[in-house]
């Protein structure tokens, strides 16, 4: 009895020490920039910087940017294929996890050779053009969060019945996409969405090689450069992280309206 | 005047026929049920009349119009779906709402006619309540206000009952009848419960393996079927195995009784009785000629009626009879002696011969 109690209580606290330690050592290290005393002097210094407000903003746009296009893309797909295609399911998911299995950098340079200054769509040509790049890199890089977050929602409801009750009351199939499927996955999009924001936030390789002033290649530049300010802005980027965990878990554990749909 | 009209319609799902050569002509105003066993393609003929399915060949009219191939949120049908579909995230005033917001109607005309039908189902108080919030009954009857809305030419219901409770099956099910009546609604009804067909339609189309083996009224259904496939799935039917002895005479287990319209038969041969439970009492009638000797098997006490099962040699009758608080039915294991009029036997196809005025 003992024994089997023991065991698992060892498991987690090492997990937790492995975990919490790090950060723990992390905070206060970003909260001892004033010898001998605690305070939070190294974040009063990150946000009185500039560049940080400005990368901080620019990632924060690109995000928003690629939750959107990226619902825009996922929303309508996965419920076409649910509704008309279910045997291309297994074929479009694997696509859709492509991107955990090709990393980044291979993705930027195929972009850089694909979207160069001389072919036929130039967006490395100019600054605009960069940034619509990156964007649609975010939206690859979130697809398998977005795809899984929002099929898993839809496997929740019966599309096709939902579908059928709409048309034959003579909707078409935008009309009940936007008022009758969106709304009842509402909380699989949010869901996606805060995963993609989460990876938009502190994403390095793409942003830096598209030379773009994303928040990740500040991190990593003031990192090699400071000595108090990367770890305040370690926290920071934690405490976006974690919120946006929250506010998923939150709006993932209030049923959208089906408890007691079936059955 | 026939308003729908399914002519020579069939459905294969790649090598499977599903749907031979359906012909059905159906009058405005009409109720129609589809029945049949699981997987004979009623559901499959309903979705073809929605939209949802394209037949294979033949073609569906609805008022004089050529539906066959236009898509289905263009032929104003209404739908109510077995597992309700409601909108979850619409309350039961939207839900109601929703075909009259897509016919683009104004937000006072939308108002009115939603709190009339909700009125209609009697359910004006819960306009506010989310889908989810309801029984399944009332998840039903919201469904039926939802489809009949936008005034539909016709309405079409999918076994809608079959995920409630007995009770309120039964309930619903006059409901739906007399909605129907009272807007005279043009409607086809899928069930495989003969009793809800028997009970709401005008007409009845049985269906088996994907052909209207029989349409008629449900009295002419149940009390001439004409076929073996009918006749045993409409109602409960005792199927006796008889030898042909004489001329309107047959054996059953020995015994003799008169088969109006049986021929002689030079061989002794076998074939099947059919004989309704309500057609047989156990009490004497100057008109029930024909007896039975048997043993009770079982008796089961349903309340008005007693159900008993006697066994006659090979073969097993049901019967009904009305409780009476007088005298209790027989104990199991008692010899009975039933009485029924000759015809009230009907020889099955499968017998040697049936004259045709025999049904009839
Ligand atoms: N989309 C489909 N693809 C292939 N076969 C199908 C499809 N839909 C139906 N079928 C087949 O068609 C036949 C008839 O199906 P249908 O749903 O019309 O039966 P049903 O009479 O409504 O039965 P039930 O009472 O069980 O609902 C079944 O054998 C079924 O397997
Ligand atoms: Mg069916």
């Amino acid at each position: 009895m003992k024994g089997s109690r023991l065991g698992p209580t060892i498991v987690i606290l090492v997990a937790a020490a492995y975990f919490l330690l790090p950060l723990m050592a992390t905070f206060e290290f970003s909260l001892s920039m004033i010898r001998g005393v605690w305070s939070f002097e190294a974040y009063r210094v990150v946000f009185a910087d500039p560049e940080f407000r400005h990368t901080f903003t620019f990632s924060v746009v690109a995000a928003v940017a690629a939750i959107l296009l990226g619902a825009l893309l996922v929303v309508p797909t996965a419920y076409w294929v649910r509704l008309r295609f279910p045997r291309l399911r297994s074929v479009v998911e694997f696509i859709t996890l492509l991107p955990l299995v090709i990393p980044p950098i291979v993705l930027v340079f195929g972009y850089i050779r694909m979207y160069n200054s001389s072919s036929l769509v130039p967006l490395t040509a100019t600054a605009g053009g960069t940034n619509v790049l990156l964007v649609l890199g975010y939206v690859t890089l979130s697809l398998p969060y977005m795809y899984r977050a929002v099929d898993t929602g839809m496997g929740a409801i019966d599309i096709r019945t939902l579908t059928e009750a709409g048309e034959s009351l003579g909707a078409s199939r935008g009309r009940i996409l936007a008022t009758v499927i969106l709304p009842n996955v509402r909380a699989a999009v949010l869901s996606g969405a805060f995963l993609t924001f989460a990876i938009v936030i502190g994403e390095f390789v793409l942003a830096s090689l598209l030379n773009r002033p994303a928040f990740g290649p500040y991190l990593a530049l003031i990192g090699t450069n400071r000595a108090y300010e990367p770890s305040a802005l370690a926290m920071i980027a934690f405490a976006v992280t974690w919120a946006c965990m929250v506010l998923m878990q939150s709006l993932g554990a209030r049923p959208a309206h089906k408890a007691r749909q079936r059955r | 005047m026939s308003f729908v009209e399914i002519e020579g319609v069939g459905k294969s799902f790649g090598p499977n026929a599903v749907l031979k050569d359906f012909n059905l002509t159906i009058a405005k105003g009409e109720f129609i049920s589809l029945l049949g066993p699981s997987g004979c393609g009623k559901t499959t003929m309903l979705r073809i009349i929605a939209g949802f399915e394209s037949a294979t060949t033949g073609r569906v009219r609805i008022g004089g119009e050529d539906v066959t191939r236009l898509p289905p949120n263009k032929r104003h049908i209404g739908m109510v779906f077995q597992a309700y579909a409601l909108f979850p995230n619409l309350s039961v005033f939207d839900n109601v709402a929703f075909g009259l917001k897509v016919a683009g109607q104004g937000k006072a005309e939308i108002a009115r006619r939603v709190m009339e039908l909700l009125e209609l189902i009697k359910l004006p108080d819960l306009a506010h309540r989310y889908p989810y919030q309801l029984s399944g009954g009332q998840q039903q009857r919201v469904a039926l206000a939802r489809a009949l809305a936008p005034s539909p030419r016709v309405l079409l219901l999918d076994e809608p009952l079959s995920a409630l409770d007995a009770k309120i099956r039964v309930s619903l099910r006059e409901e739906i009848r007399s909605l129907q009546r009272e807007l005279g609604i043009t409607t086809i009804f899928v069930t495989h419960d003969q009793e809800e067909a028997l009970s709401m339609s005008d007409r009845i189309v049985v269906m088996n393996a994907g052909c209207a083996e029989q349409i008629g009224t449900p009295f002419e259904i149940y009390n001439h079927p004409r076929s073996r496939f009918v006749a045993s799935f409409v109602g409960t039917l005792n199927a006796l195995d008889g030898v042909a002895v004489g001329e309107g005479v047959a054996a059953i287990d020995g015994q003799t009784v008169a088969v109006p319209g049986l021929a002689a038969s030079p061989s002794a041969e076998q074939f099947t009785l059919a004989l309704r439970p309500e057609s047989v009492s156990l009490s004497p009638r100057p008109e029930a000629t024909n007896r039975l000797n048997g043993t009770i098997e079982d008796v089961s006490f349903l309340g008005s009626v007693v159900r008993i099962r006697l066994r006659i040699g090979g073969s097993t009758l049901l019967f009904d009879t009305f409780n009476n608080p007088a005298s209790p039915p027989p104990p199991r294991g008692a010899n009975a002696t039933v009485h029924f009029a000759p015809g009230d036997l009907q020889v099955l196809e499968s017998g040697p011969v049936v004259l045709p005025e025999a049904a009839e």
